[in-house]
């Protein structure tokens, strides 16, 4: 398995405790600098959190990597298992870059919804002559137009 | 003939417990390959149920802000964003940590150091266990959030709350910032800012000058919105999207169940080890290295819990 000593890799050990732990503390304080618990004005800088944001998500990523590849032993399989294990997770970057984009669409129809439904219409029903369904009503001309 | 007996006799000599093909795939045992491969599918349904959630939030005009939602903590702390779930997380990594411990000295194996260190594993999981336990019960029983209900709203224009009787405060608000919508004669935990704890004031269900009563109980109060198109007119305190209670219960409780079996069965493998079952078997203590793949996937699944829910 491992080819390290014994003692050696208890070390790794301790020193993966000490490095997730302070990867942790790192990202609470990024995060709540961002949202201006730290110094207040922070909170009105629409970059920075961008910028905090993908810092975040690069750290999650590095405690990622390191629990898989030290405390999970990946370092010493054979390659083959490692990328049958890991490749099919790049299917998850397509995931997220469609669902998001997906979740901004929802937002602008929402929108659209409900200036929709501000829009107001003219007195009762449509007459019967006409080809519409007796439920249509009709936009006010004035507002329209 | 005479090559079907060679090949026969090959899979006789090499085919022992090799998955019977003569050579492991992967130099590995089956038992933990499969063990990887189960880990990957339960990646995917994580993964999707986070997408989901990003999804969501990107769908809706407004979303909690975190650090206003998860500022408690037990025996009396509030206002302390992300406090108590960074104490969650070290339970996790520390737990993470005793199991590599664990399964280093099954590699010796050293029995006794293999128990000491899966019981050091198992309290770590229920420690986790506990917290998340509480902060369930203060999100459900004292701030009112449900699958279908959410009290934290977040404001979208700045202004200024109305005393009960109708007039202007001094209590302003600027835009981002969220709010935890109060119940009537319930405490709340004193969490958040707002005026809902008063007894001597008039809660009934219906319309009052500083708020509005609906019929379960929550007092939506009442403010003038001071910048924005509509600046002057009042306008009151709206439940936040829906779907934050619903995937926030879903993701922490799935995640909370694989917590929950990981320490069940660090359990049974534990009393195992100690009986000296493993101590017997041809493979060792292989057994508890596969429980520490599960274990550690589950620490693993944190981490982007913690970043989506609680960082982001």
């Amino acid at each position: 398995m491992s080819h390290l000593s014994y003692e050696e890799a208890k070390k790794v050990v301790y020193r993966g405790l000490v490095l997730l732990a302070a990867v942790t503390l790192v990202e609470v304080f990024c995060s709540l600098l961002a949202k201006g618990h730290v110094i207040h004005e922070l909170k009105y800088i629409t970059w920075l959190h961008y910028l905090i944001g993908l810092t975040l998500i690069g750290l999650s990523l590095y405690k990622a990597y390191f629990i898989i590849y030290e405390f999970m032993h990946m370092r010493y399989e054979v390659k083959g298992l490692a990328m049958s294990v890991l490749l099919p997770t790049v299917l998850l970057i397509w995931a997220i870059i469609a669902f998001f984009q997906e979740g901004n669409s929802w937002k602008s129809r929402r929108q659209q919804i409900e200036e929709k439904n501000m829009e107001e219409v003219g007195e009762g029903p449509v007459k019967q002559e006409s080809m519409l369904l007796p439920d249509t009503y009709i936009l006010k001309l004035e507002e329209t137009f | 003939m005479a090559t079907s007996d060679t090949v026969l006799e090959q899979q006789e000599v090499q085919g022992q417990d090799a998955w019977s093909g003569g050579k492991a795939p992967f130099r590995t045992s089956y038992g933990k390959l499969m063990m990887w491969y189960f880990l990957l599918s339960d990646a995917f349904t994580f993964a999707g149920f986070l997408i989901a959630y990003g999804a969501l939030r990107f769908s809706s005009p407004t979303w909690p802000v975190p650090d206003f939602v998860f500022s408690t903590a037990p025996f009396g702390v509030h206002h302390k964003p992300l406090i108590f779930v960074t104490i969650m997380s070290f339970l996790l990594i520390v737990s993470s940590v005793t199991m590599v411990r664990a399964v280093q000295e099954g590699e010796k194996e050293n029995k006794n150091g293999v128990v000491f260190w899966m019981l050091m594993t198992i309290l770590g999981g229920a420690g986790f266990l506990s917290c998340q336990a509480w902060e369930w019960t203060n999100l459900i029983a004292t701030e009112h959030m449900s699958v279908t209900t959410n009290p934290f709203g977040t404001y979208t224009e700045g202004g200024v709350y109305l005393t009960p009787d109708g007039k202007e405060s001094d209590e302003t608000f600027e835009v981002g910032e969220s709010y935890l919508i109060h119940k009537a004669h319930e405490g709340h935990g004193e969490a958040e800012h707002g005026e809902g704890g008063h007894a001597e004031m008039d809660y009934s269900q219906g319309d009052h000058p500083g708020y509005f009563v609906d019929e379960r109980g929550f007092i939506h109060r009442k403010f003038k919105v001071t910048e924005g198109p509509d600046a002057g007119m009042v306008k009151m305190e709206e439940f936040g999207p829906k779907a934050f209670g619903a995937l926030f219960f879903f993701i922490t409780g799935f995640h909370g169940f694989h917590v929950f079996s990981g320490v069940i069965f660090l359990f049974i493998i534990m009393i195992n080890a100690a009986s000296g079952l493993y101590m017997k078997r041809r493979n060792g203590h292989e057994m508890v290295e596969k429980m520490g793949l599960y274990w550690h996937f589950v620490d693993l699944v944190w981490v982007f819990v913690f970043l989506v829910f609680y960082l982001l």
